[in-house]
């Protein structure tokens, strides 16, 4: 029990230590790509609680910058489906748990 | 005492008895000249003279005839006269219908006459005009103040004319106007009025709208899809996490993750530029022959329409219209040494080059042209070994069949890309060890594999099988001086072996084919019989150039020589139908395609030779030099399957086009009544019965 507690804990702290960004697909070019997952980190981080209020502010931040018409997905356990706009897609995960996924098609 | 009453000024309202009498003396009175007063009564009298008299006022008074006579009383009788403001002349009863009240009403009558009217131009200082001239320049201060005390007064009158005015006070308005200008005179503003200013305008063209509208095509999309669950994304860290550990153990420092996506990228990219230019080669082909025909426009044109009408007039001759001239850079040097049409594409034509001269010999040149772009080969091929002859395959035209001058043979395919031969003969495999003088394609053999034959001065006449992508060859017939050995010599006597150098194979009868040989014989052969001829004719006493069978009649061919002459055989006559001398050694001849008793020939002397025997039986119809004599010889002739065109070879690696006119492409003419029939039996029959004319005199020939 304790070592499978222990086992738990290590794996818990495994995940959290390792929660840097984790950038599974993109077709982003480079700057463009460092920009999103760097927005896509601080906006999780703030809004570690709320997924809505993150997406909110990545989508937000994206229209301001790169142009109109982005989504933002955050989450722990969905599958997904889309169609982009080419060079502008970025799925990453974060935080050991979280999967994002910011793409645009107007 | 009374009233002195003058016609003008005031009017007099008197009692109705004393106005008749007033009327009546004032009737009398004007009619008079002298201006006299209305008499009342004989005491005023004496105040109604003349003025000229009034010096005589207490004199005697002059009565006129018909004065009234009246008592004292009736005299001094006062009489009242009251002037009003009416007019006596106004009517006072006008009555209108009133629909209203259905009855007849009195209207007001209008009591008011004008008498004298005078329009001004003065201007109150306060009105919007006189601010405006201020404003423009300043009127003078002692000038604006008469001007504008004086206006009102007159404004005035003119504001209340009656319509019955005979003033018209229409155009007026503007005398204020013109006034202040002149007082304006001083200032350089000019007033703008009707007699400085005058407006002119014009419209010009307005460009019409048109509206254009773009659509750009959206941006390239892309599907993606992914499923994030906690154990891909543990997974997925798990692997970064080994992935980073062997990095660094490595000694890496970049997330090797992001390495794959940028190569893929990468990669992507540098696809995309490697086809560009040969997605632009058909563009650019058909292009080239655009400018070329847009270039050589009138040669076209004339290619394909210009018919030389004078023909009508010249019964007996044609002429021969020059169009394109072929050359290539690379064939300086060269001669034509072989012509060939392609029979499937008629616009495609191949041209070999080499060099005849035993002493220079160099490389050689296969370039096929295309009417469609006569300012660069299609294809071209160059090659070791001078080029001698060249035959494209009938139905497989993609292949050509080639012999060079060191012997050897080679097919080349045009569809492969490359510019090697396809197949090529060498010492191993049974080349001539002497010139190759003509190749011809045969059709393709049992075994269905494509074969030719090939002739050459070494006395071989060779047929090449490609069996299995190999050239394989066998010996048909040995040529000798004495008649045909086989390859085993029967006896100590050697042979020798005679020059084969041209050789023609029937157009019907498959296995018959006649060789002419370096020393003037023409040997008619068969591909079954390989130790015998089965004819041989003594043609000519130099070396056999060129040797054609017919394209329409089964029995004739034709042969050429350099001892100038040109001679036309029936295979199954010994002697010469006809012969032809040229005054010059012929290079080339050959049939027309269209007609039976068409032939060209070329000489060196740089002159094309078309004969019609059913024309003329003795002379050609049409020599035109195509090339000065000391410039070059012409080497090679064709015509062309299907268009009048024919095209000569010189030895300066040029190739001419000319155009054939119309007499020279005669059919026969129809007698009346009798269909004109065309086609190859017609021909037959052409030939037929020239030959049947020479037959009966058989002294007339050569």
């Amino acid at each position: 029990m304790a070592g499978t507690g222990e086992g738990k804990k290590e794996e818990a702290d495994y995940k959290r230590l390792h929660c840097f960004p984790l950038i599974r697909e993109t077709d982003m070019p480079e700057e463009m790509k460092v920009e999103t997952m760097e927005l896509c980190v601080t906006a999780c981080e703030k809004f570690a609680t709320n997924n809505e209020s993150a997406a909110k502010m990545i989508k937000e931040s994206m229209d301001k910058k790169f142009g109109s018409s982005w989504h933002v997905v955050i989450g722990e356990g969905f599958g997904l489906e889309v169609t982009h706009e080419v060079k502008n897609m970025l799925y990453m995960f974060f935080g050991g748990s979280l999967a994002v996924c910011v793409w645009r098609c107007s | 005492m009374g009233h002195l009453a003058e016609s003008t000024g005031n009017y007099l309202d008197l009692a109705p008895p004393a106005r008749l009498v007033v009327l009546v003396t004032c009737i009398q009175r004007r009619t008079g000249a002298a201006t006299q007063q209305v008499l009342l009564d004989d005491e005023e009298r004496v105040d109604t003279v003349d003025r000229w008299d009034e010096s005589h006022h207490g004199k005697g008074l002059i009565k006129p005839p018909d004065q009234l006579e009246l008592t004292e009383a009736e005299l001094k009788e006062e009489f009242t006269r009251i002037l009003t403001a009416n007019n006596p002349h106004a009517p006072a009863n006008i009555v209108l219908y009133n629909s209203k009240e259905c009855c007849y009403k009195p209207t007001v009558v209008e009591q008011m006459i004008v008498h004298f009217v005078v329009e001004g131009s003065l201007l109150h200082q306060d009105s919007d005009e006189a601010r405006r001239q201020k404003a423009k320049g300043g009127l003078p201060e002692e000038t604006a103040t008469f001007d504008t005390g004086a206006g009102p007064d007159e404004a005035k009158p003119e504001t209340l004319d009656t319509p019955a005015d005979d003033e018209g006070g229409a155009g007026e308005e503007d005398r204020p106007d013109s006034v202040a200008s002149k007082t304006n005179q001083k200032k350089e503003a000019k007033v703008t009025n009707q007699f400085d200013y005058s407006e002119r305008a014009c419209q010009n063209l307005n460009n019409p709208h048109r509206q254009i509208g773009c659509q750009p095509e959206p941006p390239p999309r892309s599907n993606f899809s992914s499923l994030a669950n906690q154990w891909v994304i543990y997974d997925a860290y798990m692997e970064e996490l080994q992935k980073q550990e062997r990095n660094k153990e490595k000694q890496k420092a970049a997330p090797s993750k992001k390495d794959p996506d940028n190569t893929k990228r990468a990669v992507v990219s540098t696809d995309s530029h490697g086809h560009d230019i040969s997605k632009v080669r058909k563009a650019v082909k058909i292009i080239e022959r655009m400018v070329n025909q847009n270039t050589f426009d009138e040669i076209a044109q004339d290619f394909k329409y210009y018919e030389d009408d004078s023909d009508e007039f010249r019964a007996q001759e044609g002429t021969l219209l020059p169009l394109w001239k072929f050359q290539y850079d690379q064939a300086k040097g060269l001669s034509v040494t072989a012509l060939c049409w392609n029979k499937k594409y008629q616009d495609l034509f191949a041209v070999g080059m080499g060099s005849y001269d035993f002493n220079k010999q160099e490389h050689g040149l296969l370039v096929f042209y295309s009417l469609k772009n006569t300012a660069f080969p299609e294809y071209s091929y160059p090659t070791k070994s001078g080029i001698l002859c060249i035959d494209i395959h009938e139905q497989h035209s993609y292949l050509v069949a080639v012999g060079f001058y060191d012997g050897c043979v080679a097919v080349y395919n045009l569809n492969k890309e490359g510019m090697d031969a396809v197949h090529k003969s060498t010492a191993k495999t049974g080349k001539h060890t002497d010139p190759v003088w003509q190749v011809r394609w045969q059709k393709d053999d049992l075994d269905n594999n494509h074969n030719f034959y090939s002739v050459s001065s070494d006395g071989r006449v060779a047929s090449w099988t490609l069996v299995k992508n190999e050239l394989v060859f066998t010996d048909v017939i040995k040529l000798s001086l004495n008649g045909a050995m086989s390859e085993g010599t029967e006896g100590s006597q050697q042979p020798i072996i005679a020059c084969g150098t041209a050789f023609d194979f029937h157009k019907e009868i498959d296995y018959l084919f006649l060789v002419g040989t370096g020393e003037g014989k023409i040997h008619k052969c068969s591909k079954t019989y390989s130790s015998h001829f089965l004819e041989t004719y003594v043609a000519h006493s130099m070396a056999v150039d060129a040797v054609k069978w017919n394209h329409f009649h089964p029995k004739v061919f034709i042969s050429c020589s350099s001892d100038w002459t040109i001679k036309i055989w029936d295979h199954t006559i010994n002697t010469p139908i006809f012969t032809f001398d040229l005054n010059a050694a012929v290079g080339d001849v050959s049939w027309s395609p269209y007609s039976s008793t068409v032939f060209s020939a070329v000489t060196i002397d740089g002159t094309v030779h078309v004969f019609d025997l059913n024309i003329n039986k003795y002379e050609a119809i049409c020599q035109p030099a195509v090339m000065a004599k000391k410039k070059g010889k012409l080497t090679r002739v064709e015509f062309n399957p299907i268009h009048p065109i024919i095209i000569v070879g010189d030895d300066r690696g040029y190739v001419t086009s000319l155009k054939l006119s119309p007499n020279l492409r005669k059919k026969p003419k129809a007698k009346k009544g009798q269909e004109l029939a065309t086609g190859p039996e017609v021909e037959v029959a052409k030939m037929d019965k020239l030959l049947s004319l020479l037959q009966q005199p058989e002294n007339s020939t050569a």
